[in-house]
């Protein structure tokens, strides 16, 4: 329909290399989680361990080439992708914030040992 | 459709009528918004997760010891090797679904159902990769001990390796205790399943193996289990331990908290009921693939709206798998 005009010329060689990126990704992934580099998991950053921080970039960059070019989001309108993209990421940020931060505070008053929980 | 829409007279206008201002068809807008709905779905799920994770941050069970299970390796520890294999195949379904959306572009009718077949056959082989999974979580390796806290005490020999609860239990074969079911009774009585092992066999076992020791949950600065010392272990087992635990369910889990157990089963369960929704979808477009109604039409959108669908899928399960197997 509307969107015939967008793709004509075969995008065959785009998609395989996506996949690999993709796979390269999930390697590095996969290595880092078995060896666990001692480095990396005594560095924190932002009370987080910096290996810890490293899986979700890698994470959110594999979300990115999924949506941008197996699921053609490059090739939509400005329109549409924001009211997507957008929306979604402003939400999900918002809830991480709200639910981690309170998690955190659960964890203090437990350790803060006011209530005995490990019997 | 442009014939069924009445003329306004402002046509010309983006938000006349007759247009698609986002230039896509009604319906595949509809699956960008569903997508975006049932994200912030599975989004509610994982911030749920963290938010649990954070409570328990000193304490919650470390992937690598639960998920080490490899197809025909028994016994041997291949911590991340088949969930990172599992990737690969869905990654690689989404890979041949992408390429089945590319060849309905240009109308090769064989292309788009070699493709869609090799889909179909990544998300099955998920399915059950995810069942299998499952079916080692629920069983368990080594059994535990669960304190009247909710606490789960594993246990270790002198070098730290984990010992199961059968290696260590002195069955008492006295005591037989038979299981109270319906048809022994009164018919709306019934109880679950007894444990293989009563704590007290386990008490018994604990003291004659002088070598033993307790691994509490609370993870130490290295980020591995606490062990604690032989007195304090008797200590433990005699005044804390009420029961014993063998694998998971929701109610117990002998790898840690149970609240693990349960969000994995909830998520990963939600997850896979995505992939075998999607994998039926796909069927049926693949059928109707077959049976060429995409040729008579004249454009194989169709095939782009479950890809739309699948890939969100595949874009899922690259959280899940850090958060559960990875972070």
């Amino acid at each position: 329909m509307a969107h015939d005009t967008a793709h004509h010329e075969s995008n065959t060689a785009r998609i395989w290399k996506v996949f690999i990126i993709l796979s390269v990704i999930t390697i590095v992934e996969v290595i880092l989680g078995i060896i666990k580099p001692t480095f990396m998991i005594e560095t924190t950053v932002i009370s987080m361990k910096l290996l810890n921080w490293i899986f979700i970039i890698l994470t959110v960059w594999k979300a990115y080439y999924i949506t941008w070019a197996f699921m053609h989001m490059e090739g939509e309108t400005k329109g549409l992708r924001r009211s997507v993209v957008w929306t979604g990421i402003f939400l999900i940020c918002y809830l991480i914030f709200i639910l981690l931060t309170e998690g955190d505070y659960v964890y203090e008053v437990f350790k803060a040992g006011h209530k005995s929980w490990d019997f | 459709m442009e014939t069924a829409v009445t003329k306004t007279g402002t046509e010309d206008k983006t938000w006349g009528g007759g247009n698609q201002p986002l230039k896509v068809s009604y319906g595949k807008m509809m699956m960008w918004f569903f997508i975006l709905s049932d994200a912030l779905t599975f989004s509610g799920f994982l911030a749920a997760y963290g938010f649990s994770r954070f409570k328990f941050i000193d304490s919650w069970p470390i992937a690598d010891e639960v998920f080490n299970h490899f197809p025909f390796l028994h016994g041997v520890d291949a911590p991340m090797y088949y969930v990172a294999l599992m990737t690969f195949i869905l990654i690689f379904s989404s890979v041949t679904m992408v390429l089945a959306v590319d060849a309905g572009h240009h109308m090769k009718q064989k292309k788009v159902i070699l493709y869609m077949f090799l889909t179909i056959i990544g998300g099955a082989i998920f399915v059950g990769s995810q069942a299998w999974e499952w079916k080692n979580f629920i069983k368990g390796e080594y059994g535990a001990v669960e304190t009247r806290g909710g606490q789960i005490l594993q246990f270790v020999d002198a070098e730290g390796h984990r010992v199961g609860l059968k290696e260590i239990a002195i069955v008492d074969t006295h005591n037989e205790r038979a299981r109270h079911e319906r048809k022994n009774g009164i018919w709306f009585q019934k109880e679950a399943t007894l444990p293989t092992y009563t704590i007290d066999e386990i008490r018994a076992g604990f003291e004659k193996r002088s070598d033993l020791l307790i691994r509490t949950q609370i993870l130490n600065e290295e980020g591995e289990k606490t062990i604690l010392s032989r007195k304090e272990s008797l200590r433990r087992l005699q005044a804390d331990a009420i029961g014993t635990v063998e694998g998971a369910n929701l109610q117990h889990n002998e790898y840690g908290t149970p609240l693990f157990a349960n969000f994995f089963f909830f998520i990963t369960g939600f997850h896979g009921f995505h992939v075998f929704s999607g994998v039926i979808i796909n069927i049926i477009i693949f059928i109707n693939v077959i049976l060429g109604t995409y040729e008579r039409r004249k454009n194989y959108e169709m095939v782009e709206k479950v890809g739309l669908y699948w890939h969100f899928v595949d874009l899922v399960w690259v959280f899940v798998f850090t958060f559960f197997y990875l972070v």
